[in-house]
């Protein structure tokens, strides 16, 4: 037992600013990996059907960010999007039953984990359009400029859309508009089964940013409170109306491009080496080091989340399928 | 009933932007050369001046990334009209057309809507080349999801406009450059011609003509050479291609026994086939002949002056084939 009997409630730790806070940075990241082990599990026993990207490994990117957005701020996600969605408030339950295809999903079943839209908070959605969300993001952030409340968008995309032309057309119109947008790369190193240094020209992704002259900054994704620190300066240049940014988050993908793939592709020993610098562990450490939280809250926090989690798996299985009227409905307005 | 004054087809569309926008604070433009430059048809002249860059937005030359932006605008609260210059150029913005914008209210179950409308300009004429002439109303109209409106007159021009830019749907706006100049009646003030609303041009008693956009004008002059022959033809203006009227045409058919369906667009798997189907369709017992296509060749548009005029029907080559199918010669 290394935590003290008196704990700190004061934060050493810059992009930190209290016990509390270290705590629910630490839940909203066990939150994503308890929920993508039990949609892993889900997706073998053949409950939900289809395929589904997990992003066990890449929680801290989500939550770094996501804890910094205000409710009304919007984000755009991509297809290994459960993380954003619950990062940016979305409610465990509708998530699941979206991705089992049931009715009582964010969109009546009809969309699944590639598909999934939370307007109550701001989340214009996972796609399966690789870099499809990027002008969403954009576009919703040329809203909030027009609307003046300050508000701010991300649009999260692997190192796979940093190959997609639509990428540098919106990061040319952000930069030139001054849009209040941040562009978060999750780089987990592979683009579907292939490495990204096989497809992928010159010797830094931030080069892309830089080229329009967008402020970008290499970050590590493993650590959340890196990733804070980072997407703090970054949203407040947008608040301020300074434009957009760019953020190369370097992370890992625990688990292959989706539920599933055997992964021959990878090395063994690299993958382990990133495992030693898994997220939730890298925090618990760092909040019972520095005496801002115990073991005893940390294991009870784990725990509670199992339980939460659990519940909604077994609440899910139950809720009813689409029925034949949702079949056509909302194809027009 | 307001008055009605003439004006040309271009300036009926402007009519419709100035009134939108003048009436509804979200509505905004974006597109190439739009502001300052006013168009290169000078079809946004004016609005510039008076709605200024912040609703009246030039983009860079990059269609695909700019109507991506004019979805996640529609998406948060905006009522985009993306213009696309040539209608070529609407393959460069279908991967956000129907990837996202078509299905996004369907995807989210109405959470998210995405009101906004792509406008184009389209068809042969002045020997603009392969890439600067098509007419390709046949992609939107396979996408569930989106609307598609083809006006022929300046007065729908400026309803449809007015209808498209109301929509909470993403409505295609297709509009041939070759009918800019045209000068009708237009209704002054408000004026909205709802969508899905076909509508009668001249009526008729041996055939009825189903005519889109530019070919409306064309059916018509072929109507006034089918008169001299005895023959009453019935030129019918679908208007809106999504959703389309079909019990106006299908009356009308039922009515004359033959139809023609007359488009600009390629002839293979285009409008015309699923027009003729569908009045077949709905109609068959009443028909006394097949239903009979004409539309554009199915080659490139070439650029040439002597090339370029064999592309679209003309209303004698209309007129022929019209009377050959009431005369049971076909």
């Amino acid at each position: 037992m290394t935590s003290s009997p008196q704990m700190a409630t004061v934060s050493p730790f810059p992009s930190l600013a209290s016990a509390e806070e270290g705590l629910r940075l630490l839940r909203a990241m066990q939150l994503i990996r308890a929920f993508e082990e039990q949609v892993r599990n889900l997706s073998a026993a053949g409950v939900i059907p289809g395929l589904v990207h997990l992003c066990a490994g890449q929680e801290a990117v989500a939550v770094g960010v996501c804890s910094l957005l205000r409710a009304d701020d919007m984000i755009a996600s991509n297809h290994r999007g459960h993380g954003h969605c619950l990062a940016k408030g979305g409610d465990v339950g509708r998530l699941l039953a979206e991705i089992m295809g049931r009715r009582t999903g964010y969109g009546l079943g009809r969309g699944g984990s590639l598909h999934i839209f939370d307007a109550a908070n701001g989340n214009l959605g996972t796609t399966g359009i690789v870099g499809g969300g990027i002008p969403l993001a954009t576009g919703a952030a040329l809203s909030a400029k027009r609307q003046a409340r300050g508000q701010v968008t991300a649009a999260f995309f692997g190192d796979g859309a940093l190959n997609q032309g639509l990428l540098f057309e919106v990061m040319n119109m952000a930069a030139i508009w001054r849009l209040p947008v941040l562009f978060v790369c999750e780089n987990n190193g592979f683009g579907e089964f292939t490495a990204i240094e096989d497809v992928t020209a010159g010797a830094d992704p931030l080069a892309r940013g830089q080229a329009f002259g967008i402020p970008s900054e290499t970050v590590d994704g493993m650590d959340v409170l890196a990733v804070r620190m980072a997407a703090q300066t970054a949203i407040e240049r947008a608040r301020e109306g300074n434009g957009p940014s760019f953020l190369v988050c370097k992370t890992y993908r625990y688990g292959g491009h989706h539920a599933g793939d055997k992964q021959d592709y990878k090395d063994a020993e690299e993958a382990k080496a990133w495992r030693l610098k898994d997220p939730i562990e890298r925090l618990s450490r760092l909040l019972k080091e520095s005496g801002l939280a115990s073991e005893a809250a940390i294991a009870a926090l784990t725990q509670e989340i199992d339980r939460e989690v659990r519940a909604v798996v077994d609440l899910a299985k139950v809720t009813p399928l689409p029925a034949d009227d949702d079949f056509e409905a909302h194809l027009y307005a | 009933m307001p008055s009605p004054h003439t004006i040309t087809y271009r300036a009926a569309v402007l009519e419709a932007l100035f009134g939108e926008m003048r009436r509804d604070g979200s509505v905004i433009l974006m597109g190439e050369d739009i502001g300052a430059a006013g168009g290169v048809f000078k079809q946004t002249e004016g609005l510039f001046a008076e709605f200024g860059s912040e609703r009246v937005i030039d983009t860079p030359i990059s269609e695909s990334g700019a109507f991506g932006i004019a979805v996640g605008a529609a998406m948060t609260g905006q009522r985009p009209v993306f213009e696309v210059m040539f209608g070529d150029f609407i393959t460069l913005i279908m991967d956000q057309l129907v990837n996202q914008a078509a299905k996004i209210n369907y995807m989210s179950a109405g959470q998210f809507r995405v009101p906004l409308v792509v406008r184009t300009a389209v068809g042969v004429g002045g020997n603009l080349g392969p890439q600067h002439s098509q007419s390709l109303h046949a992609w939107p109209v396979h996408i569930p999801g989106l609307k598609v409106v083809m006006p022929a007159t300046p007065a729908d021009a400026k309803g449809l406009m007015a209808a498209a830019i109301r929509d909470d749907n993403p409505v295609v706006f297709f509009e041939d450059r070759m009918l800019y100049n045209l000068r009708e009646a237009v209704p002054e003030g408000v004026h909205v011609v709802p969508i899905g609303s076909a509508t009668v041009k001249r009526e008729g008693r041996d055939v009825t003509i189903i005519a889109v956009s530019r070919m409306v004008h064309t059916a018509l002059a072929a109507a006034d050479l089918l008169a001299k022959e005895d023959i009453s033809a019935e030129v019918v203006d679908p208007r809106s291609l999504v959703p389309l009227d079909v019990e106006t045409l299908v009356a009308s058919v039922k009515k004359t026994s033959r139809a023609i369906v007359v488009d600009g667009g390629y002839r293979q798997y285009g409008i015309t086939g699923e027009i003729a189907a569908t009045v077949a369709e709905h109609a068959f017992d009443w028909l006394d002949a097949p239903v009979l296509r004409i539309g554009g060749a199915n080659v490139p548009i070439p650029f040439s002056k002597t090339l370029e005029p064999l592309v679209l029907p003309d209303a004698q080559r209309l007129a022929r084939d019209a009377t050959a199918l009431v005369r049971g010669q076909r």
